[in-house]
């Protein structure tokens, strides 16, 4: 059914609080239950998109364009043909051509988001990046697939290319962006911020520069796809069934209802399987190409060349600050890179118009645009590499005032956001920085560092922010007499635990036992979820369930339901089953939807600075003969609004933690910057931490819930990366005395 | 002919097959996980007579009449229910990899073996924490759940270093 | 992956006989470099023979007190081995500090010995390498090039050689076994691996009608060893710059001294110029210095890798001084 519920209620805000945790009641919500998927993947049952079995399937490899800009002169493909076991080589020169994709992104549509490119794979003869696929070899194994693919003769006339970042920045070219409405802040200004500089009593004006990083999830991207007629099931390591699965209409041009996106369990995301990349198109073509099912399981260093990764970055940082060390001035800019054929601004500025209070702020996004990979979101685009500027200038200033750092952020404690002067919706930074300063004995340390031996210890603070928004979500619910439920919502499970939590939400909703809920996921039969991004998925869907469950008891509530009796318990008397849905996935209501997901995005913006937050404090070692660095100690403290479940909740922070100590120290995508090709396409020169370089995290929750967002909740899956780069950062410097401003911090920057 | 999971197991395969492929497009056995196919990840890892090694690296002809242990002929193992508890995964799929890497891990701890975190490598050292870390990192895992992970293995050490077989030699 | 034949012989005659039929066959150990390889593209073997069936595993002490290594051994079993870790712990800490458990599992000493460069042009089918494709140029000279060599170069190939476990060999003056059809011949671990020159393409001394057949230590030194190595991450990575050190000092003078380098040359570096400048000295920081000094003045160094000379140096010194304060607490 359809409905037109209003938003949910404000919740007021409500101090920290402790839950009574009794074993086999509610309430549910916050506490640390094992996660669901926890069994099947430990017995290795969960499966994953390219485990499907189907029969008579084939299999496909690509073949990849090793320039930057080219046009295909010839494509020889008779050998590959030839090796046994072969069905097809495709290519530009003999496949069916894809409708284009959306050339403009449009929050009406959001499916428009998830392009990925804007190449017309295997329908032109234009090369715009290295690693752009060029064709497909089809064939009844996975080897002679493979092999096959390598026999493909491929004749290219180059074409020129612009392809080194730093160069091209430093010419000028770099092209300001404007702010757009509704998207995440990358322009603004209040005061006038370069006068209040040149005036300010204390001056800290840095250069930052970051690499490009890839997402490298353990599960290479996968697509097993099968026709039937003119419908068709994909099972895709996917972020967003719905939006791929809406993508995939208009490009294969056949009505929605028609493609079926299945996906359980992806294994990994961090927003490198948001959109739909070449991969997924390909596979679902050589399907509808070959009439044979077919899967393409891409190779590591096929992920990294046709997936983009997080843009570089190169950032100046300028803070102005009074003799008492308050904030006069706040100047970020940052210069980023796209592609001809995708790719776009990541939020490298947005925190620094909101974490300090500062009556002068200007912040600044430009763009180059460079023959690459377009790049993608990666976890907090923009927020985690930004944060390193911002964060590290900070520390400067501390150092430069003589004021410890953390004094020196309670003393900027912002009222409202400098550039906007919107309220917060929820504020606990001081909170953070005492809950964590506590945990971490922060002022027991030696400010300047000690020596231990060969190693000089140090101690480095950050803040981590990260926006909180919530997207349309479509769910059903159903109360069953037996005192069972069911949630039904198209989401899938990456990691987060959805699947529990939301049980939690629902079991607290009903007053039923946790483990009287089912969650059915993972297929686009099922009512709509958002695509899992922006840390956004939780909040979004527990805003669903919770009006789903407000329908259910009205509609119990009508079926004679006598005073002090449970919903269960009237539906066990009158002997019937209830089901419940909110939101529409067609038609005029999904329209709706649209229409009010716009205003309410639109709305919040202008009434309240939602993010979620915390405070990073870190020990680090730096051998003092070599400058490796090593990270032995970590606490941080987090506000995310309300917990929805304690274990699954921190696992999401440490994970962003540990991905923040791969961009701090290890992780470079690699590109030479005469070719465009990327020289460390793989996980052995890609260096992704591994267990040796993490200690143990130690998670502190405010738990505490932001009176405007459903259920209280701001987002885990970001945050924790935040901040990160610059709390190791300033731990070295605390170490060594030495401010290193480029990314990774490897020891040739760090040692003496 | 090899044996998996107890099961003697026939396969006409070509040479270039890797055991990975065997196990995961012939045998379906998809527990054990593709994560790099380069050596590089450690998603793959199986036992080989009790021995975990990379099953991406292994042609299936290599294996020829060895025992073949993978995920899905561990269990019920209590490691399984450790990694629950502790969280020691989200996104799941480097965890067939972590589970059979522990289990070949432990066995190497009790067959003696030091690493390159023991100070002195005439000695076979407790397994700490920093130990499990070192001895683990073949094996990557991109959320970030190695704290949960080593936990996990702290917890179950004991009781695996009693459950496992003694190391049978390379078989010359 | 190519189709590929595989054989997997029972004695070293019959693989003898193989390898003389089929010029292209490559040795199998562990795989874990070679089948990559393969799959890349890189290496274009017909045959692929697999070592591991042969009798060559095991670890035996050799006359005159010194070890003879089969050449199938494992990593992990050469790591584990009692003999090994009590009288030459270099050598276990070396191989200890190389890849991870899975791949030391899977890993033997010969095919480590032939273990090929992880130089980005080398493995990248695409890109010209000299190493991979004689006469294509190489991509490193001037490309990405943190990870390449400084001592040892040419001008045709910059390509790190990436063993651990052959930067201990070569100080502790191994002597590689080398079984063809004209017998059995030995080769001292200094003359094992060549240097690129014009022909970066060759790589040691094996000739492609030979087996190695094992590895042999000579009795153990005086004196005290570390294996020290550094790289970007805390494990599972390889060295940008690695130090094998044994020093034994006597009555306030050195009285020996080995030095192994890693991660910074062409092939498993000896340290012969630091070693003539240590023995006979006082072992004073000073000393260190100039000897490391001494071992790096003809390093060439490009601007990725610059970086590697100070780090050598400093690493070549803080092992020194850490084997100085092992000797003197022993």
């Amino acid at each position: 059914m359809t409905t037109t519920t209003p938003a949910p209620a404000i919740r007021p805000a409500a101090p920290s609080r402790p839950r009574p945790h009794a074993p086999e009641s509610g309430p549910w919500v916050g506490r640390p239950v094992d996660r669901r998927d926890g069994p099947t993947k430990t017995t290795g049952t969960a499966t994953f998109s390219a485990e499907y079995q189907l029969p008579d399937l084939a299999h496909g490899w690509l073949v990849h364009a090793p320039i930057a800009r080219a046009r295909i002169t010839a494509i020889d493909d008779a050998a590959a043909r030839a090796h046994p076991g072969v069905l097809t080589v495709l290519s530009h020169l003999n496949t069916p051509r894809l409708k284009p994709s959306p050339a403009r992104p449009s929050l009406l549509d959001m499916s428009t988001m998830v392009g990925g490119t804007r190449v017309d794979y295997l329908g032109t003869d234009e090369v715009f990046f290295d690693g752009q696929p060029v064709a497909v070899v089809v064939a009844e194994s996975l080897e002679a697939a493979q092999y096959a693919a390598s026999l493909v003769q491929v004749d290219y006339a180059p074409l020129p290319a612009t392809i080194d970042f730093a160069a091209a920045a430093a010419a000028g070219r770099a092209t300001p962006v404007k702010q757009s409405l509704g998207m995440p802040t990358l322009v603004g200004s209040v005061g006038d911020a370069d006068a209040a500089l040149g005036r300010a009593a204390h001056v800290v004006d840095l250069h930052f520069t970051t690499p490009g990083h890839n997402h490298n999830a353990l599960e290479p991207h996968a697509t097993t796809a099968v026709w039937d007629g003119d419908r068709v099931t994909v099972w895709d390591a996917t972020q967003g069934i719905d939006w791929f699965r809406k993508h995939l209409a208009l490009r294969f041009d056949v009505p929605v209802e028609s493609v079926r996106v299945i996906a359980p369990f992806v294994g990994g995301g961090f927003g490198g399987k948001g959109s739909v990349w070449a991969g997924t198109l390909l596979t679902v073509l050589a399907a509808r190409v070959t009439g044979r099912p077919v899967r393409m399981a891409l190779s590591r260093e096929a992920v990294n060349r046709v997936v983009g990764g997080r843009t570089p970055t190169r950032q100046r940082v300028a803070l102005g600050a009074d003799a008492d060390g308050r904030l006069t001035s706040v100047i970020h800019e940052a210069v980023l890179r796209n592609s001809p054929v995708g790719g776009g601004p990541e939020q490298v500025v947005g925190a620094s118009g909101d974490l300090y209070a500062s009556p002068h702020v200007r912040l600044v996004t430009s763009m180059v645009t460079l023959d690459l990979v377009p790049n993608t979101f990666m976890r907090a685009p923009g927020e985690s590499t930004g944060s390193f500027g911002l964060e590290s200038a900070v520390d400067q200033l501390a150092h430069d005032l003589g004021v410890d750092p953390l004094e020196l952020r309670l003393r900027n404690e912002p009222e409202t956001s400098a550039l906007h002067h919107r309220a917060f919706s929820h504020r606990r930074i001081r909170e953070l920085l005492h809950v964590g300063a506590e945990a971490f004995g922060w002022a027991d340390r030696t400010p300047g560092g000690r020596r231990d031996g060969s190693q000089l210890v140090g101690h480095g603070l950050a803040l981590a922010y990260h926006p909180a928004w919530e997207f349309p979500a479509n769910v059903t619910l159903l109360l069953r007499r037996d005192g069972t439920a069911l949630l039904r919502c198209g989401f899938q499970e990456m990691g987060m635990g959805t699947a529990t939590v939301q049980a939690q939400v629902v079991a607290d909703a009903l007053g039923i036992p946790f483990d009287a809920v089912h969650v059915d996921y993972g297929d686009s039969d099922l009512p709509i979820a958002p695509n899992a991004g922006g840390s956004t998925q939780s909040a979004s869907i527990a805003a669903a369930v919770l009006r789903s469950a407000a329908k259910l008891r009205r509609a119990v509530s009508q079926l004679h339901q006598r005073p002090g009796e449970s919903l269960a318990q009237t539906l066990t008397r009158v002997g019937r089953d209830v089901e419940v849905s909110v939101g529409s996935d067609v038609g005029v209501g999904a329209a709706a939807t649209s229409v009010r997901f716009i205003a309410t995005t639109l709305l919040n913006q202008r009434r309240w600075v939602r993010a979620a937050s915390g405070a990073h404090f870190c020990e680090v070692r730096v051998d003092a003969d070599t400058g490796e660095v090593r990270v032995t100690r970590w606490v941080g403290a987090f506000d995310i609004g309300t917990v929805l479940n304690a274990k699954t909740a921190a696992s999401q922070l440490r994970g962003g933690i540990v991905m923040g100590l791969g961009l701090a120290l290890t992780e470079e995508t690699v590109v030479d910057g005469r070719t465009g090709r990327i020289m460390n396409a793989g996980l052995a020169e890609y260096h992704v931490p591994t267990h040796a370089d993490v200690p143990h995290i130690d998670i502190h929750l405010l738990d505490d819930p932001d009176p405007t967002m459903p259920l209280g909740v701001l987002g885990a899956g970001e945050v924790g990366i935040t901040g990160v780069g610059a709390a190791i950062a300033n731990a070295v410097f605390d170490a060594t005395g030495r401010r290193v401003t480029d990314l990774p911090l490897t020891l040739d920057r760090v040692a003496p | 002919m090899l044996v998996v999971n107890d099961a003697p197991t026939t396969l006409d395969l070509e040479p270039r097959v890797s055991l990975l492929d065997a196990l995961r497009e012939h045998l379906h056995l998809t527990g054990t996980k593709k994560g790099c196919n380069q050596g590089a990840c450690g998603a793959c890892t199986v036992l080989v007579d009790g021995r975990r090694v990379l099953a991406c690296l292994t042609l299936a002809m290599q294996v020829e009449g060895r025992e073949v242990t993978t995920i899905e002929g561990v269990g019920p193992h209590p490691l399984q229910a450790a990694f629950v508890r502790r969280d020691g995964l989200q996104c799941g799929y480097c965890t067939p990899g972590q589970i059979c890497s522990a289990i070949g891990m432990v066995a190497e701890h009790r067959h003696g073996a030091a690493s390159v975190v023991t100070d002195d490598v005439t000695t076979t050292p407790d397994l700490t924490p920093e130990e499990i870390r070192e001895r683990m990192s073949g094996n990557l895992c991109r959320c970030g759940a190695y704290n949960g992970i080593v936990e996990a293995i702290v917890d179950t050490a004991p009781a695996m270093a009693e459950m496992a077989p003694a190391l049978t030699p390379v078989p010359a | 992956m190519r189709p590929v034949d595989y054989v997997r012989p029972l004695d070293v005659a019959e693989v003898l006989t193989l390898v003389a039929e089929r010029p292209a066959a490559r040795f199998l150990g562990g795989g874990t470099n070679l089948i990559d390889l393969i799959r890349q593209g890189v290496e274009r073997p017909d045959t692929l023979v697999d070592t591991t069936a042969l009798p060559l595993a095991g670890i035996d002490t050799a006359l005159g007190g010194g070890l003879r290594i089969g050449a199938t051994t494992r990593n992990s079993d050469l790591a584990d081995d009692h003999l090994v870790r009590t009288r030459y712990p270099l050598l276990a800490q070396a191989v200890l500090a190389g890849a991870s458990g899975q791949l030391r599992n899977m890993a033997t000493v010969g095919g480590n010995l032939h273990q090929r460069t992880r130089c980005p042009y080398f493995v990248d089918r695409e890109s010209p390498c000299n190493k991979r494709e004689p006469g294509s140029g190489c991509g490193a000279l001037e490309g990405i090039g943190r990870s390449t060599a400084v001592l040892g170069t040419s001008d045709h190939c910059i390509a790190v050689h990436p063993s651990d476990m052959a930067v201990a060999l070569t100080a502790l003056e191994a002597q590689v076994e080398l079984t063809g059809p004209r017998g059995t011949r030995q080769v001292a671990m200094g003359d094992f691996h060549l240097a690129p020159g014009e022909t970066p393409h060759l790589e040691t001394v094996t000739q492609a009608d030979e087996l190695v057949t094992a590895v042999l230590l000579p009795p153990p030194s005086l004196g005290v060893a570390r294996y020290r190595k550094v790289r970007d991450r805390a494990s599972y990575a390889f060295a940008l710059v690695s130090v094998a050190a044994l020093l034994d000092v006597h009555d306030g003078q050195i009285r020996q001294a080995r030095l192994g380098l890693g991660g910074v040359a062409t092939t498993p570096w000896r340290a012969h110029a630091a070693e003539l400048v240590l023995v006979g000295a006082a072992p004073t920081d000073e000393v260190f210095e100039a000897a490391a000094a001494a071992e790096l003045a003809p390093a060439k160094s490009l601007p990725d890798n610059a970086f590697k000379v100070q780090l050598a140096r400093r690493t070549i010194v803080a092992t020194l001084r850490r084997l100085r304060a092992d000797g003197s607490a022993s």
